[in-house]
């Protein structure tokens, strides 16, 4: 077991590392010129100063050194815990993320909560009722759920609950009340898949011959969901959630900036923008940290749930 | 029988399904009653109704499933059109169920334990304060060793004779005064079916349970019931005390039954094999064969899976090699096919050692020898057309195509008895029986010397097994092909194998013709092998 686990964390800090590395060779491979926009973001044009002070700035900044150079120079200070200084802010990027996270944290960690209560929720339902014509009405929800961009359900919520109800802000970050909204756009899609996957999952188990022994047991519809059905049906969900959780990323950018928060979100998407490399370098390592320990624990927490999965050699007999 | 107070009572019942907008009639006008303390066998075809009228006296008709008419009276209650409550109260309390295949009906993801006391629960009350002890001792009843240690196991580390008996312990958790038992054991070897099988009669006889079993085996019924009662295309043909419908059956297709059934089938012992020619077609010699096994405290580190076997194949004749579950049967088919090196010993084919040939090598001889699998559910790509599969091998090896692959896909499926039209068909389509033909005609597409047949009609029912048998034996009348047949059932093979090879645990116990290997077994284990098949004992005592 200790094996596996050593395994496992030697593979995560693998893709960590690859992540990093491509990031940055996509952003340095980009055609524009780092220094022209870092002098354009304080209003200066490139092409007013003399060449000696642009080779200067070039020195200063270590825009001048090769490509691998300054790849090494990014990685060793970023195992080192320094994610280096913003090109375009002028502050440590370590400080910019402290700022942002918290942000970010708390709208996808709530996100996350309400799209696997929703998700779960529904397909529980679907299973549940029995009256044929609600349950089909049930088990089409979820294709409606991410056939809706995002954007347009931000917008959609937007214009109900804030302009029309006045139950939430529509914008800013202040306190709880603002996070609703946003978290309720983000969990939507991801709901919808996980009800999806989990109202399949229950399609199939009610097959299993195993609930036709649960059932001459002398057990109700309820107890044998509960007990039999629901924990075969949600295993193959642990796989998508540990994907999902990749997506919510990716979601916050496109949510932040529809309801104006400050989160990482909006910062990597200004960073990108401004080929700003050690901050879109250190949001890529910390969401791909993320991601990875997400399904790190989703290994893990398989063989509690499903006993027949063990981390051990197979044993090789026909 | 007349004291008896009757515990189930159906008369004039009528089930039917509905499929795609149409009724299905499955069970039509069936009366029967089983009597407090009485073992009634429900004896049938797939598809006769059998397991409809289980479900209905269990109260388990899936949903679009409906009593049309008659009473179905259980413990004096009519459950036929009574609401889901009715029907709880009773399952579990008055009727208990063992499923068909204790490999899948067990829930993988419980333990043993939970799953006994959620029934000693619905029983006794969740808060019956002896309910762990009770949990051991059901185990015990039900003949498990270890009974503390399996509580705690999850059902994928117990073998299926032990899951059946996991899932019996189930039934009788609940005290239920019938125990329904759908096809309990035939997903089993013969020898674990025996012994689950008495272990149940003694259990059910010991309290007073009477017990319902539904099998397609004539024999499983005859060597246990008071009465049988035959079932053909949802009706009641024909019941009586065993003896009676064995020596005086009424009707044809109890007839056909009986033939099928190996204990009683008189079936031809095979005409006298061709002679042997020089050069055996398929030899091993000394083959030895162990598996790594995972490194664990306490366990041996590798598994003996063949220890010194040899044998013989000539061509034109068949070999039959019979043993239990892990004896090695399958591992020396994967050896002849060269799916496995042996560790030790040569495998001749036709007088030439193949024993190291490599993928490459080994392909020339795959036109020569083809394999036919066990489960013909799964056998046959659902995706590929019935035409599509038969032809699968001329195409791989590039020997026809257009015009002559249809001119072969017709002579294949005639040589195996089908229609021409089945041609079009998805696999879905055909019954197992007729899947398996399939099968046999892809594997025949190659025209080989040699065919593997790896336990060919263990998943079918006993009358289409001895269609499938007769059909190999006409085959190999026509073509000359040889045979190497794979089975754990001594029945099946007596009627079509020139000798016979028993296998224990990876050594060879008895080899030689079939006639001496039934009639003067040389060891124990072969005795034992054919005391277990069902009906035997009727057949001995009668």
């Amino acid at each position: 077991m200790s094996r596996y686990l050593i395994g496992r964390v030697g593979q995560a800090l693998l893709v960590l590392w690859g992540a990093y590395s491509i990031a940055y060779a996509i952003l340095y491979l980009l055609p524009a010129d780092t220094l022209a926009i870092m002098l354009s973001a304080s209003g200066l044009e490139i092409d007013s100063l003399p060449e000696e002070e642009i080779a200067r700035a070039r020195a200063y900044y270590g825009l001048d050194r090769s490509f691998l150079e300054q790849y090494f120079d990014l990685l060793w200070g970023a195992l080192q815990g320094d994610l280096g200084q913003s090109l375009t802010q002028n502050r440590p990027v370590a400080e910019l993320l402290a700022e942002r996270l918290p942000q970010t944290l708390s709208l996808a960690g709530l996100a996350i909560l309400l799209s696997l209560a929703g998700g779960i929720g529904l397909a529980y339902l679907t299973a549940y009722v029995r009256w044929q014509p609600l349950k089909a009405a049930l088990a089409r929800l979820p294709s409606l759920g991410f056939s809706i961009p995002v954007f347009w359900m931000g917008l959609l919520l937007i214009q109900v609950f804030a302009f029309g109800l006045g139950w939430f802000p529509a914008t800013g970050n202040a306190g709880f009340e603002s996070l609703v909204l946003p978290a309720v756009t983000l969990a939507i899609p991801s709901a919808a898949v996980y009800a999806q996957v989990l109202q399949r999952g229950f399609q199939c188990v009610w097959r299993e011959p195993y609930i036709v022994t649960a059932y001459a047991k002398g057990l109700s519809h309820g107890q044998v969901q509960a007990r039999h059905a629901f924990k075969n049906a949600a295993l193959p969900l642990l796989t998508l959630i540990g994907l999902q959780v990749g997506n919510t990323v990716s979601g916050a950018v496109l949510v932040e900036t529809i309801f104006t928060r400050s989160g990482v979100g909006r910062l990597v998407q200004e960073a990108v923008l401004r080929q700003d490399i050690p901050v879109v370098l250190a949001v890529v390592a910390v969401s791909a940290a993320a991601f990875v320990a997400v399904n790190l624990i989703v290994d893990l927490l398989y063989p509690t749930l499903d006993p027949r999965i063990a981390h051990m050699p197979e044993v090789s007999q026909p | 029988m007349s004291e008896r107070q009757p515990l189930v009572e159906v008369s004039g019942l009528a089930v039917s399904y509905r499929f795609a907008g149409q009724l299905v009639q499955a069970v039509r006008d069936v009366s029967l009653s089983v009597g407090a303390g009485e073992i009634l066998a429900i004896v049938g075809e797939s598809g006769s109704g059998k397991t409809t009228l289980a479900n209905a006296i269990l109260g388990l008709l899936p949903d679009n499933a409906r009593v049309v008419s008659g009473r179905l009276l259980v413990a004096g209650q009519d459950i036929g059109r009574a609401p889901e409550r009715l029907g709880r109260q009773l399952r579990g309390s008055v009727v208990g169920l063992v499923p068909q295949d204790p490999m899948v009906s067990l829930n993988p993801t419980l333990r043993i334990g939970r799953q006994i006391a959620e029934a000693l629960i619905r029983a006794r009350g969740s808060r019956y304060p002896g309910l762990d002890a009770e949990v051991v001792a059901l185990l015990e009843q039900v003949g498990l060793d270890k009974p503390l240690l399996r509580a705690r196991q999850y059902p994928h580390e117990l073998s299926g004779g032990m899951r059946q008996r996991v899932l019996i312990a189930i039934a009788l958790a609940g005290d239920p005064r019938l125990i329904v038992a759908d096809e309990p054991t035939s997903a089993l070897d013969v020898t674990v079916q025996r012994r689950i099988l008495d272990h149940l009669e003694r259990l059910v006889k010991e309290r007073g349970i009477s017990l319902l079993i539904i099998t397609h085996d004539l024999g499983v019924a005859a060597d246990r019931a008071d009465r049988v009662l035959v079932m053909k295309d949802g009706e009641l043909v024909e019941q009586g005390p065993p003896q009676h419908i064995l020596v005086a059956p009424r009707q044809d297709y109890t007839r056909a039954l009986i033939a099928a059934a190996p204990a009683f089938g008189n079936r031809p012992r095979p005409a006298a094999p061709p002679p042997a020619g020089e050069v055996p077609l398929l030899a091993l010699e000394d083959v030895g064969k162990h598996y790594r096994l995972p490194r664990l405290k306490g366990e041996a580190s590798s598994l003996r899976a063949l220890d010194g076997v040899g044998l013989e194949v000539h061509r034109g004749q068949t070999l039959a090699i019979v043993g239990e579950s892990g004896s090695g049967k399958s591992t020396i088919l994967r050896i002849a096919l060269g799916l496995e090196k042996p560790d030790r010993g040569r495998v001749l084919f036709d007088g030439e050692d193949v024993t190291g040939f490599g993928w490459r090598q080994f392909r020339p001889l795959r036109r020569r020898m083809q394999l036919v699998q066990q489960n013909p559910f799964a056998a046959l790509d659902p995706r590929f057309s019935i035409f599509d599969s038969i032809v699968e091998p001329l195409v791989s090896f590039g020997l026809a195509k257009g015009r002559e692959l249809e001119v072969a896909a017709r002579r294949l499926i005639d040589r195996v008895r089908l229609p021409t039209a089945y041609l079009d068909r998805l696999p879905r389509e055909l019954s197992g029986g007729q899947r398996q033909r399939v099968a046999i005609a892809r594997a025949l597409a190659l025209q080989p010397d040699l065919l593997l047949l790896d336990e060919p009609v263990s998943a079918l029912d006993v009358s289409v097994q001895a269609q499938i048998l007769d059909l190999l034996d006409e085959l190999q009348h026509e073509l000359g092909v040889a045979y190497v047949l794979v089975s754990h059932d001594l029945a099946v093979v007596g009627s079509i194998a020139h000798r016979v090879l028993v296998l224990n645990k990876g050594r060879v116990v008895e080899q030689g013709p079939t006639g001496q290997v039934f009639e003067r077994p040389a060891s124990d284990y072969t005795r034992e092998l054919l005391d277990a098949i069902p009906g035997r004992r009727l057949a001995k005592a009668s």
